[in-house]
């Protein structure tokens, strides 16, 4: 069996989720062993458009990154969307609520950037699935890398990978952690995606909905915490923006 | 005969963000030579305005993956700067702690990873985990050791958990403490094996010197990397509030991100040229390793910033143990975290692995910041990365120009520079 061309891309974004590959430590070089790896700017000089899967990381801000994240789809049979800003485009549609005038104006000041197609950003940044079509999706700021490698897998057997659909309240009970409305911190546990282990709970740290909604929280909340501490869905979604801007109720 | 010499590499690879290197010359003269930086610009400074002052160090780790801690740390430095929050010795001694894993993990990366297969002659460390396993396994074992310290001290290996404004949520056992510290000590031998390999292929780092300004945190009583003034070779210290004076941010049309200068066209910040104001300060076995390279103050070959991280690499390991010991003699006790909201403006300054850190933030008596700057340091090296290029190409032409093109590709990556939290880039484009 031939192994399947993988190539990685990276739009606007920290880097943080490739760096969580880099941190399988020496899983990586299983994973090596199984895939032939044809592009990664990060970690590589080499580069081939000839791939049948990519890994895009981040979202996009201009019209020059979404002509570039087209061709990939056009190279690609199956496009990964992973970590939090190619999923739903994580804390940079924090700056959809202002006009793109203003950001520019922000943090370039009078520079004089008009014309120049590296300055020409859209208005508002956008998650990948807003310019091509996404097949994987793997959330969270950063990626759980146990999740990744779990994913990749289905996705090298040509299986469709599964998102856990229930809250990371089940995962941080099976941690015996107390629970953070009892310590008085907020927590999007009740209504957030688990499969990251509850990572913020362990430390005493609410969470921050970093891996995204429930698909339907209304119906699928961790009710008994929301019911004990008098919060509703509603509340709960309204409450807390750095990741999920302009979802649903926030 | 006419001769032309043009390199064109459209996004310099191993390295953090998008950068394109672009010579043009003619019978043996260059016409163009130029460092781009067309990353996707960010707009942080824009989408803090308005948010509480707790989020905002969540929000601005998100600015880089790799040095997400040190991102972390300015902005509680700034954030507690600005609203008078004094902070316990313990979590001082915790938040330095926190930075050395990560000054761990950044340079094992960048030198085992990025810069070890220039220097083997291969396009990237895959092929070395057939040629040198043993290396390649050493190198993975001390990045994970150094993970796995991040993970301890701040619940997750990128974009830290649990450090807030004002003190921790959540620390170590001593049980941890004194595993960790053990997995240091482990460490020790690793290290001096990988540096020994470093050290056989030295040679193949080209000897280039220019001189340049080199600025970095500086203290009294340490090498300096949580703390301290701004430290200049050419004009000595100044107060981190100062900061805008010695960064003077401008914008050029090649780059979204932004360059700095101050006494020269150019400075540079970084791992170099932290050595090159603190060598002193080193703990012995760093300064033994800095002396089995001849690494002396002041060295003006920017090629050698990766062996000055190497340098760095021993002494955060020497120095997080003084830390742990430390931690243990006084005994961890959980703080309770007491943080008043109060009107101001305050700066956060960090060595994080690639130089100097600088957030700054205004923020109003309800708590919420209502204007933020962060000047990160592989901007402030931009300039410094065009004016070595400018110096070192005219050297290169009689060269193939695949030896061109890797040895210019090689100057950016010894600056180890993280282009998506310089926007807030790397490419190589020939034409010669």
């Amino acid at each position: 069996m031939t192994k399947p061309k993988v190539a990685f891309f990276d739009f606007a974004c920290c880097e943080g989720c490739q760096l969580q590959i880099a941190n399988l430590e020496e899983a990586v070089i299983d994973l090596l062993g199984v895939v032939d790896l044809v592009s990664f700017r990060e970690v590589m000089k080499e580069h081939s458009d000839d791939y049948d899967i990519a890994f895009i990381e981040g979202c996009i801000q201009r019209p020059m990154d979404a002509e570039a994240l087209k061709k990939i789809r056009e190279n690609a049979s199956i496009i990964v969307a992973y970590g939090a800003c190619a999923v739903d485009g994580s804390v940079h549609t924090l700056r959809n609520e202002f006009t793109k005038e203003d950001v520019l104006n922000e943090v370039y000041g009078d520079a004089d950037v008009e014309g120049n197609p590296y300055w020409d950003i859209y208005d508002k940044a956008k998650p990948i699935d807003e310019v091509v079509k996404v097949d994987v999706y793997i959330p969270g700021c950063p990626i759980d890398r146990d999740e990744f490698a779990r994913i990749v897998s289905d996705v090298l057997q040509g299986k469709a990978p599964k998102l856990p659909n229930y809250a990371i309240c089940v995962e941080c009970k099976k941690n015996e952690n107390i629970c953070l409305f009892e310590l008085g911190e907020f927590c999007l546990g009740p209504i957030t995606r688990a499969g990251c282990n509850s990572a913020c709970p362990n430390v005493k740290s609410g969470c921050e909905g970093c891996r995204g909604f429930l698909d339907d929280p209304r119906t699928s909340a961790h009710k008994e915490v929301l019911e004990k501490y008098g919060v509703s869905v509603d509340e709960m979604m309204a409450a807390f923006s750095i990741f999920q801007y302009g979802k649903e109720g926030s | 005969m006419m001769s032309e010499v043009n390199v064109n590499v459209h996004h310099v690879t191993r390295v953090e963000g998008h950068g394109n290197i672009v010579l043009n010359a003619r019978d043996g003269a260059v016409e163009k030579v130029q460092w781009q930086v067309p990353e996707a610009p960010r707009f942080f400074e824009a989408f803090v305005r308005g948010k509480p002052y707790h989020q905002l160090s969540h929000i601005t780790t998100r600015i880089c993956g790799i040095c997400s801690i040190g991102h972390g740390l300015a902005s509680l430095k700034a954030t507690e700067a600005a609203m008078g929050v004094e902070i316990s010795e313990q979590t001082l001694l915790l938040r330095k702690l926190a930075l050395h894993a990560e000054n761990l993990q950044s340079h094992i990366l960048h030198v085992g990873y990025l810069v070890a297969p220039d220097l083997l002659g291969v396009g990237s460390v895959v092929p070395l985990v057939g040629s040198h396993p043993d290396a390649v396994l050493k190198i993975v074992g001390l990045h994970r050791m150094a993970n796995e310290m991040s993970d301890l001290l701040c619940g997750r290996t990128t974009h830290p958990i649990t450090m807030r404004v004002g003190g921790f949520s959540s620390i170590p056992t001593e049980k941890q403490l004194l595993a960790q510290k053990q997995k240091l000590i482990d460490a020790v031998e690793p290290t001096k094996e990988i540096g020994a390999l470093v050290l056989s292929l030295a040679g193949k780092l080209p000897d280039f010197q220019r001189e340049t300004e080199y600025v970095g945190l500086v203290a009294d009583d340490e090498y300096a990397l949580y703390d301290g003034d701004i430290g200049s070779t050419d004009t000595g210290r100044h107060p981190v509030p100062d900061y805008k004076e010695i960064t003077n941010e401008y914008i050029v049309p090649q780059s979204t991100g932004k360059y700095c200068k101050h006494a020269r066209e150019s400075l540079m910040v970084g791992a170099l040229a932290r050595f090159n104001l603190n060598e002193d300060k080193l703990h012995p076995l760093a300064a033994e390793v800095a002396g089995m390279f001849n690494l002396h103050k002041i060295n003006t070959n920017p090629f050698m910033n990766s062996v000055a991280q190497v340098v760095e690499f021993v002494d955060s390991i020497e120095d997080s143990l003084d830390i742990i010991d430390e931690l243990l003699d006084r005994g961890l006790q959980e703080e309770r975290i007491d943080v008043q909201v109060r009107a101001g403006q305050g700066v956060g300054a960090v060595e994080v692995p690639r130089g100097i850190l600088f957030h700054d933030y205004t923020i109003n008596d309800a708590g919420i910041c209502t204007q933020a700057n962060c000047i990160i340091p592989t901007n402030i090296n931009h300039a410094n990365i065009q004016l070595d290029m400018e110096a070192l190409a005219p050297t290169l032409l009689d060269l193939p120009e695949k030896e061109i093109e890797l040895t210019l590709e090689m100057l950016v990556r010894a600056y180890d520079p993280c282009i998506s939290c310089s926007v807030h880039h790397l490419n190589v484009e020939w034409k010669r």
